[in-house]
């Protein structure tokens, strides 16, 4: 048997809600949802597991810290230390405080960049990647669910077209 | 409706009894110790319930949704303001009677340049620092406290019984015009009450640091009061998505606190300027106050941080409460150091004296937010939020 990807759109964020919670109760899969914003509660009736950006924020954090750690370490004690207002300069710990904003800053930076990099990678999205969105209109005011099929696909189409969607465009694959 | 039960009753009033013997031990004992005592016990409870003024004006200002089944916990809180606006203005009358002698500038012959105590510094200060302007401003801030706080109260009572959204929109510019005289008197107040001790002293930032903290022990209070309040049955639509918002409101700004510290302590240790430095040097070259002075600093800032930096954390009743016991104590500590060192020098040190204030303003707090509670039914009506909150996802 083959398998079949069907396109259904909607063009309301709560009726795509509704129609995705009731797919997913008739034990169908749905494969993925295009939109053009952020849908509260989506990626929970999609039932997707929760995000581990949070643990790589903080481990890209923790990078961060001892990069901008032995970096000023390296710079301000042992290469080059410097008589900066009769300041201690021969240990890390008494220059502490002063080193403190260096540090929030080299976190916040590996912090951010990394997660954005880390973002764009795990969403394949690179110079020259090829466009993932099936339909354009999914970037403005529609809204598109994917699910692939494999056999009686009129079954899906009936349940698509009853909790609400507008069109419903079949596709072989 | 919320009643009192006999355990809370018997509870808020024995600690208010301590707080009586305290209080009066310490005016027999050591008056000289007492007043400040009485001071920044004064100024901690204040500003919890000053904070809840400004609680629930934010929520009007920023017409946010998630709060409102909570919203008659701050409204409560802020109950406590008048009694302990009233114990601050005492304690600045007694300041300005010469009953006490917490304000090194209102010694008398300080400003005169005959008098043997004259000082230029302090006298270049007059237009500013003179009892009488002094006793008007602290009258003007409570008063206007007190005012907005009575003001957002009634409209929020009246809401229940009206329709249409005429009495939101009321005290939305009610609450607007709260927030801009809030923002000046909160500063004032913070340096006119604490920041003046170390009269030689000044920090540009010292409102904001006053500010943060009333943030951090406000935030914390109103989530315990909340949470007493869903354990023995109240508050049914408060779940743990409104528990979680508060928990991220005690973390970040036990954080804002921290990086308020931090910039006022790093700017004026790197600048090593004497007449800066002198503030910090007396809290960390005396015994009495350089450990606690660290101690503070640290658990107010590392609890906060480990413990409730994840999602699950805000939403682990057990660890959120551990967290706001910590820093209401850590900044209660904190709250000691801002007075005691300017006052007492290098004499002071906690006893039963400031303990037993502190539980006795604990108690009394805790039976007048409770008491009010008793007064209106929890349950908000008309709001036009109410079911935004009742179906918040965090």
């Amino acid at each position: 048997m083959s398998t079949k990807t069907l396109h259904g759109i909607f063009d309301d964020e709560e009726i795509l809600l509704s129609s995705v919670k009731e797919i997913r109760a008739n034990k169908i899969d749905i494969k993925e949802v295009y939109s053009p914003f952020p849908i509260h509660g989506l990626d929970k009736a999609l039932g997707i597991k929760e995000t581990r950006m949070a643990i790589t924020a903080f481990i890209y954090g923790c990078v961060g810290l001892s990069l901008g750690a032995l970096m000023i370490y390296n710079i301000m004690i042992i290469d080059w230390p410097q008589n900066i207002g009769g300041k201690p300069n021969f240990t890390f710990y008494h220059n502490l405080p002063a080193f403190v904003p260096v540090l929030f800053e080299c976190t916040v930076m590996f912090a951010a960049h990394l997660m954005s990099i880390t973002y764009l990678i795990r969403c394949g999205l690179f110079p020259g990647s090829s466009e993932k969105n099936p339909d354009p209109r999914t970037t403005d005011d529609k809204f598109l669910m994917e699910i692939e099929v494999d056999g009686d696909i009129s079954k899906v189409k009936e349940i698509l077209a009853k909790t609400g969607a507008l069109e419903i465009n079949e596709k072989d694959d | 409706m919320f009643t009192i039960d006999q355990k809370a009753k018997k509870f808020t009033i024995s600690l208010m009894i301590i707080g009586l013997i305290a209080l009066i031990y310490g005016f027999i004992s050591n008056p000289h110790g007492a007043w400040p005592a009485l001071l920044f016990n004064t100024y901690f409870y204040l500003g919890i319930s000053i904070f809840a003024v400004f609680f629930v004006a934010l929520q009007y200002v920023a017409e946010a949704g998630w709060s409102i089944v909570l919203k008659r916990v701050p409204e409560a809180v802020m109950g406590a303001l008048p009694i302990f606006s009233l114990i601050m203005l005492f304690i600045m009358i007694a300041s300005i009677m010469h009953w006490n002698h917490i304000y090194h500038w209102l010694h008398e012959g300080i400003m005169d340049p005959a008098n043997e105590h004259y000082d230029k510094i302090i006298a270049g200060k007059e237009p500013y620092l003179n009892a009488t302007f002094f006793i008007i401003r602290t009258i003007i801030y409570l008063l206007g406290w007190n005012y907005f706080a009575k003001k957002l109260r009634s409209l929020s009572i009246l809401e229940d019984q009206s329709v249409g959204s005429k009495i939101h929109s009321m005290g939305i510019s009610t609450s607007a015009w709260f927030m801009v005289f809030f923002a000046v008197t909160s500063s004032m107040a913070s340096w006119d009450w604490i920041m003046s001790i170390d009269t030689h002293w000044f920090s540009t930032l010292f409102g904001w640091y006053v500010f943060a903290e009333w943030s951090a022990i406000g935030f914390t209070t109103i989530f315990l009061f909340t949470l007493y309040l869903k354990r023995m049955g109240y508050l049914n639509h408060v779940n743990e998505n409104h528990i979680h918002d508060l928990g991220k409101w005690i973390f970040a700004f036990s954080l804002v606190w921290t990086y308020m510290w931090f910039s006022q302590f790093m700017l004026i240790w790197y600048a090593n300027i004497p007449e800066e430095v002198a503030y910090f040097t007396a809290r960390l070259e005396v015994d009495n106050y350089k450990f606690l002075f660290w101690f503070s600093m640290l658990i107010n800032f590392l609890f906060p941080i480990i413990l409730l930096m994840s999602r699950d954390a805000k939403r682990n009743n057990t660890r959120l409460i551990f967290v706001s016991c910590v820093i209401l104590f850590g900044h209660w500590l904190n709250s000691y150091l801002l007075v005691a060192p300017g006052t007492l020098n290098t004499h002071g040190h906690i006893g039963f004296t400031e303990i037993g204030i502190g539980l006795g303003f604990a108690g009394l707090l805790i039976y007048i937010t409770l008491n009010a509670l008793t007064k209106q039914p929890l349950e908000t009506k008309n709001h036009p939020f109410l079911d935004e909150s009742k179906n918040l996802h965090t």
